[in-house]
C-alpha cells in the first residue's frame, strides 16, 4: 500500500496500529499470567494480572481517542476507514480478553486453599496452550496485515472448541457423578468457559482483519466460504 | 460536434453491468472527446440513473466537468472539440447535429461552481428562462416562480424581498437562487459543477440539503473536489482519472470498498 500523501496521517494511523500491538501484547502476558496463576493456585500471579488490567482499559481508551481524532479530523475511507473501525473493534475485543483472564485468575484465588489435583489440569493446558497459539497467531496477523493468515487462524479455533467441549462434557459427567471437589471442577468448567471465549475474541479480531484489508465481513460466515 | 475515430483503444473497460441501476436516463456509450489533438475523455461507458444523485470525482484535469458539460452541449461553446461515441437522453441522441440545442438545455439545467444571478431581481431572475421559452399569464408566471423558489429552499428567506435585486443575496442564496433559476423550467436533468464550492460550510449543508430533496423529482449529477461531499450527497459515484472512467458504483460501496487500486488511491489521499 502506498502511503498517504499527508505523512501526518501515516504517522497518525501508524500510532494507532502500534497501540494495538502493544495491547495485544500485555494481553497476551495476561493470558499467560491466568493459566500460571491458575494451574499453580497462585495468588501473585492473579494480583499480576489486575495490575495489568488497568494498563490495558487505560490502553483501550487512548486507542479510542486516537482513532475518534483520525475519523473527526481525517474522515478517512475505504481501506483506511475499515482499518480504523476494525482497530476499534479488535481493541474491545483485546479488553474483553483481558477480563476474562482476570476472571479466570480471580478464580485461581478462590482455589488457593486447596491442593493442586493430581492431572495437573492436563486437559485445561492443552486448551490453555491452544488459545494461548491462536492469540498469538491472530496478533501476528493484526502486525503484518495479513487476511490469509487471519483466515487460517479463524479455522484454528475449531479445535479450540473440541477441546472446550470434551472438558465439559467430562466434567459435567463428573458432576452427575458426584465428586468431592466440586470447587475445583465448577472452576475448571469456568476456565474453560473462559478459554472459549478468548478464542472467540482472537478469532474475531481476525474477521476485522479480513474486513480491513478485503473489505470482506466475513462475520457469522462458514469458514469453508471465506477464502 | 460529432466526428468519428476509429484508432481508440480502451486501456481498462470498466464493466458497469452489476451497478443497480433501474432506470437509466442517460446512457454514454464509447465516449471520446479531444480538444484539438488533446485527447480529454476516453471510451466513457457508463449510465446515469434517473431520479438519483450520481458524484464525478477525480483530481483536475480527469474529464469530469468536461463529461458533465457534454450532457447539455455546453462544449459546443469550445473551438476545436471533437468527439466520438454517443450520448442519449431517454434513448435520445443528444449529440446528433440536428438537435435543438436551446431545448437540449431545457430538459438538462446546470449550475456553476460560482452563483451567477443576473443583474435582476429575484423574481426576474426566477423568471428568465420561464419567459424564453414562451409567454405565460402573470399568475402563472407568478405560481412557477414561487414554486421554483420553495423547491430550492429559499422561498421563507426571500419571500418579502422578491422585487430586490438578486445581487443583494448572500453567496449561498444566490446560488440556491440559481438553482430556483435552473428548475423553474421543468428540466429531468440537473447538472450541478462544483455548486458549493465557492459557498461556506452552512451555505454548503443547505446546497447538499436541497440536491437531497431536489432527486426527488429530477436526475442530478454533480461534479466535486470535495469527497466528503459525493459520499454524502450522491447515490452513485464514478471516478475518473486521466480521461477515463475508472470506477463506477454504489457510493456506499466506492467509498468504503472501492473494486479499483487507482479509486482506492485516489479517495484515501495516496496520490502523489
Amino acid at each position: 500500500m502506498n502511503r498517504h500523501i499527508s505523512g501526518q496521517f501515516d504517522s497518525e494511523m501508524d500510532s494507532a496500529k502500534r497501540l494495538l500491538i502493544e495491547m495485544g501484547a500485555l494481553v497476551e502476558q495476561q493470558l499467560a499470567d491466568a493459566g500460571e496463576a491458575f494451574f499453580r493456585h497462585s495468588d501473585e500471579s492473579a494480583s499480576r494480572i489486575s495490575e495489568v488490567e488497568d494498563q490495558v482499559n487505560t490502553m483501550e481508551k487512548r486507542l479510542d481517542d486516537a482513532c475518534v481524532q483520525i475519523i473527526a479530523l481525517r474522515q478517512p475511507t475505504a481501506t483506511d476507514l475499515r482499518t480504523m473501525i476494525s482497530v476499534m473493534r479488535s481493541s474491545t475485543d483485546l479488553e474483553r480478553i483481558g477480563d476474562e483472564a482476570e476472571k479466570i485468575a480471580k478464580l485461581a484465588r478462590k482455589l488457593a486453599r486447596h491442593p493442586v489435583p493430581g492431572d495437573q489440569y492436563s486437559d485445561l493446558r492443552k486448551l490453555h496452550a491452544a488459545v494461548e497459539a491462536l492469540l498469538f497467531e491472530a496478533l501476528d496477523a493484526v502486525g503484518r496485515g495479513d487476511a490469509d493468515k487471519a483466515l487460517r487462524v479463524i479455522a484454528m479455533d475449531a479445535a479450540v472448541d473440541e477441546l472446550y467441549r470434551a472438558i465439559h462434557e467430562e466434567r459435567a459427567r463428573s458432576l452427575a457423578e458426584g465428586v468431592d471437589n466440586v470447587d475445583i471442577v465448577l472452576a475448571v468448567l469456568w476456565a474453560a468457559r473462559g478459554l472459549e471465549r478468548i478464542g472467540d475474541h482472537a478469532k474475531n479480531i481476525c474477521e476485522y482483519i479480513v474486513y480491513a484489508v478485503r473489505g470482506k465481513d466475513v462475520r457469522h460466515s462458514g469458514v469453508s466460504r471465506l477464502s | 460536434m460529432t466526428e468519428q475515430h476509429s484508432d481508440l483503444t480502451s486501456e481498462e473497460v470498466v464493466d458497469t453491468s452489476e451497478v443497480p441501476i433501474t432506470d437509466p436516463r442517460l446512457r454514454v456509450r464509447d465516449f471520446s472527446l479531444w480538444y484539438g489533438q488533446d485527447t480529454a475523455l476516453r471510451n466513457v461507458n457508463m449510465v446515469v440513473p434517473g431520479q438519483q444523485v450520481t458524484a464525478f470525482i477525480g483530481p483536475s484535469g480527469c474529464g469530469k466537468s468536461t463529461l458533465l458539460r457534454c450532457f447539455n452541449r455546453m462544449n459546443d461553446l469550445i473551438p476545436d472539440v471533437t468527439t466520438a461515441g454517443t450520448i442519449s437522453l431517454d434513448g435520445q441522441d443528444i449529440l446528433s447535429p440536428s438537435l435543438d440545442v436551446s431545448q437540449l438545455r431545457q430538459r438538462v439545467g446546470m449550475v456553476f461552481q460560482r452563483p451567477n444571478p443576473f443583474p435582476k431581481s429575484v423574481f426576474e431572475n426566477v423568471a428568465f428562462g420561464l419567459r424564453l421559452h414562451g409567454k405565460l399569464p402573470q399568475s402563472e408566471l407568478e405560481d412557477r416562480v414561487e414554486s421554483a423558489l420553495r423547491r430550492a429552499a429559499l422561498w421563507d428567506e426571500v419571500k418579502d424581498r422578491l422585487s430586490d435585486s438578486a445581487l443583494g443575496l448572500s453567496g449561498g442564496q444566490q446560488q440556491r437562487l440559481v438553482i430556483a433559476r435552473a428548475i423553474a423550467v421543468e428540466p429531468q436533468v440537473l447538472l450541478l459543477d462544483e455548486p458549493a464550492s465557492a459557498l461556506d460550510p452552512i451555505s454548503t449543508l443547505k446546497i447538499e440539503e436541497l440536491i437531497s430533496q431536489l432527486k426527488l423529482d429530477y436526475t442530478i449529477v454533480i461534479v466535486t473536489h470535495n469527497m466528503q461531499q459525493a459520499a454524502r450527497v450522491s447515490d452513485f459515484t464514478a471516478f475518473l482519472y486521466l480521461g477515463e472512467l475508472v470506477e463506477f458504483g454504489l457510493t456506499e460501496a466506492v467509498f468504503t470498498n472501492p473494486q479499483k487500486q487507482r479509486t482506492e488511491d485516489y479517495i484515501t489521499g495516496r496520490y502523489g
